[in-house]
């Protein structure tokens, strides 16, 4: 595995970052319909575990999933054409912010259940090993999962099967409105550990820490030695959901907010380039991003006619919901 | 005569029923915060005991709630997304809905499960616009599925006084909705239709959020036919007597349903009225999401998964004419 170099994690700091920002303002204008979940705030994480993976490694990721996505190199202006329902999006416009999927970056999906992601994970990863292929399987999951049942059976089944499968839980603080310390009764390590899965904490706001850990959980899992679970202390720095706004509750102090803000994963990455060396990547993810939203704004909007398309493999199109309609 | 709201409505019936009995409590994600609109004020009035925020543990607290109902609590739980009923269809399909019958009458279990939008919410993609009512009519777990603030308060307050366990679904596109309240509010029995406007040509029956499309086509179709609009309110148990008295006067029946049509509501009712021998005028007709839809994020997909008025419309006049 080599070494990412500071451009390379900050690069795709900003590219998360921008992207994000653009989302935000897209679903100001309407142009993406639902809203977004958004993952400012927490770059560093799915930065610094996606470079510690290889192109052919996957993963599986939540309703918080732009960065995941990104990280592992989906197109930007693919993925913004997802979010505004085209044709030419990841998905075709059939899964939105929370299934941005793109398979031939293994990419397996995010998914709007929580938890429902680590079991998805866990049967990659058992192909994995059955196919004798190397890959290891990365699953992003938030502290509120930690309380799915799901997952605890998942990292029975991991550690007892040795998976090739790296449990990543990006620990911001909250499940929505839920502080962690109300949610989680001992530790995301402890939970980890219960099962005999090497757990570590990480500062999840620094790329560099959170790669050196992905990177050393990875290469054991690759070698045989089974899952890893990687707790990485983060924050989000808007709200939950981009509705929030309105909803207009009440959960974190301004001070809070300002004191996680002061330690921004942008910045400290920055930090590390050479004097200066930010502007020019920075002006690159602009015109990149400049060109992801005329490209995702021009593309075609699906046609309603074929709504279904896609749900059957063998493309079986189901009757329509009234006989008025000739089946097509 | 004030307006009430759809959400509300149910916040208040949530506020009467801790008032007047102990044993109710509520349990859900962020409850405090009244996310979902329907618990607002609820915790700093009676307390973080009985209004719970519980973590991400929906199976659990399911079956939790059942649990406090065996020992004399009438626990309401609330889902922040419909699609999490199939997450704790174990826990209501199997175990609350199952024990009183194979106690041999010795348990109930007053749980009462509500899930506030419910439906398509526009732009939340697959995982968040099910509507999955017909599982639990047909599973037999008492379902209902309100129109109006009225009924929302009336069925939620006669479904926390049940006592069996009751899904009340609260659609997305109700939520919002106001009304003028004249009479004082009052429970609603579950089981019991309601006619929103009588018609001797054809019956509309509609539920939750459509039946406002269905009173907006009957009313657009008023010079030419008329439409008698029939809410069942309750799914299960369903009315059928009182769908019984309206297709008898009416001889002709449409059926609008948010759910998927292969094996939906919309084919129970039709085919009860067909079976009960009812002489129809014309074909019976329905208006449904699909077969097996799966709703698309992209709006326009969307929109198009689900039945509507337009489709509602044609279907009426299609059976209009065909004498
Ligand atoms: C099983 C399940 N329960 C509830 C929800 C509604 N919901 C969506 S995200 C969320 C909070 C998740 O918190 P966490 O896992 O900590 O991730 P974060 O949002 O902080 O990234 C909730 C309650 C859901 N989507 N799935």
């Amino acid at each position: 595995m080599t070494q990412p170099s500071p451009a390379a994690l900050y690069r795709s700091m900003r590219l998360i970052r921008s992207f994000e920002e653009q989302a935000l303002a897209l679903v100001r204008s309407g142009e993406i319909v639902g809203g977004t979940h958004p993952y400012i705030g927490q770059e560093a994480v799915a930065v610094g575990v996606c470079a510690a993976l290889d192109p052919g490694d996957q993963l599986t990721s939540t309703h918080r999933g732009h960065g995941h996505v990104l990280a592992k190199g989906a197109e930007p202006r693919r993925m913004l054409a997802e979010l505004t329902g085209r044709e030419t999006g990841l998905n075709r416009g059939r899964g939105g912010s929370m299934h941005a999927a793109d398979l031939a970056l293994g990419i397996l999906g995010a998914n709007g259940m929580v938890g429902a992601g680590a079991p998805i994970a866990a049967g990659a990863a058992w192909a994995a090993l059955r196919q004798g292929s190397g890959r290891v399987v990365a699953s992003f999951f938030g502290d509120g999962a930690l309380n799915q049942g799901v997952l605890l059976e998942t990292l029975n089944l991991a550690g007892l099967w040795q998976l090739p499968v790296l449990f990543v839980c990006e620990n911001n603080g909250y499940a929505t409105t839920l502080s962690v310390q109300a949610g989680v009764a001992g530790s995301a390590l402890g939970r980890a550990a219960a099962f005999g899965i090497p757990a570590e904490q990480v500062d999840g706001m620094d790329a560099v820490a959170v790669h050196a850990a992905a990177a050393r959980a990875v290469s054991r899992a690759r070698a045989g030695g089974g899952p890893s679970f990687l707790e990485c202390r983060t924050y989000r720095f808007e709200g939950h959901h981009t509705m929030e706004r309105r909803v207009r509750v009440r959960y974190r102090s301004a001070e809070e907010i300002d004191s996680w803000r002061s330690r921004d994963p942008l910045e400290s990455g920055a930090a590390l380039l050479a004097p200066g060396e930010h502007v020019a990547i920075d002006q690159e993810i602009t015109e990149l991003m400049a060109e992801a939203v005329e490209f995702a704004l021009a593309g075609p909007h699906p046609d309603p006619a074929r709504a279904l398309a896609y749900l059957y493999a063998d493309g079986l199109l189901p009757r329509p919901g009234h006989p008025v309609e000739v089946a097509r | 005569m004030t307006k009430l709201s759809y959400a509300k409505a149910l916040n208040r019936a949530l506020a009467d029923e801790l008032t007047r009995d102990e044993a109710v409590c509520v349990f859900g994600e962020d409850l405090g915060a009244g996310l979902s609109g329907l618990t607002p004020g609820l915790r700093d009035r009676f307390g973080a005991e009985r209004v719970v925020d519980t973590p991400l543990s929906e199976q659990a607290f399911s079956s939790l709630a059942l649990g406090a109902a065996l020992a004399g609590m009438r626990p309401v739980v609330e889902f922040q997304i419909p699609s999490l009923l199939f997450l704790v269809f174990e826990q209501i399909a199997n175990q609350a809905h199952k024990i009183s019958l194979m106690t041999g009458g010795q348990i109930t279990a007053p749980v009462t499960f509500v899930v506030p939008g419910s439906g398509s919410r526009e732009g939340w993609a697959g995982q968040h616009s099910d509507h999955p009512y017909s599982l639990f009519a047909h599973v037999g777990v008492k379902t209902l599925l309100p129109a109006t603030p009225a009924d929302a308060y009336g069925l939620l307050v006669s479904a926390i006084r049940d006592p069996d366990p009751v899904v009340l679904f609260a659609p997305a596109g109700a939520m919002g909705v106001r009304e003028d309240v004249t009479t004082e509010l009052a429970p609603v029995p579950i089981g019991s239709a309601r006619v929103h406007r009588a018609g001797t040509d054809v019956t509309v029956v509609a539920a939750g959020h459509l039946v406002y499309e269905a009173l907006a086509v009957a009313e657009e179709l008023a010079p030419e036919v008329s439409v008698e609009v029939f809410d069942p309110r309750t799914l299960y148990p369903f009315d059928f007597a009182a769908l019984n008295d309206s297709v008898g006067r009416t001889g002709r029946l449409v059926v609008v349903d948010d759910s998927n049509r292969m094996c939906g509501l919309a084919a129970e009712v039709i085919a009860s009225v067909v079976e009960l021998g009812m002489p129809l005028r014309a074909a019976p007709r329905r208006v449904t999401r699909p077969d097996g839809a799966v709703l698309p994020f992209a709006i326009g997909l969307d929109r198009a998964v689900q039945p509507g008025r337009e489709q509602l419309r044609t279907a009426v006049l299609a059976t209009m004419a065909r004498h």
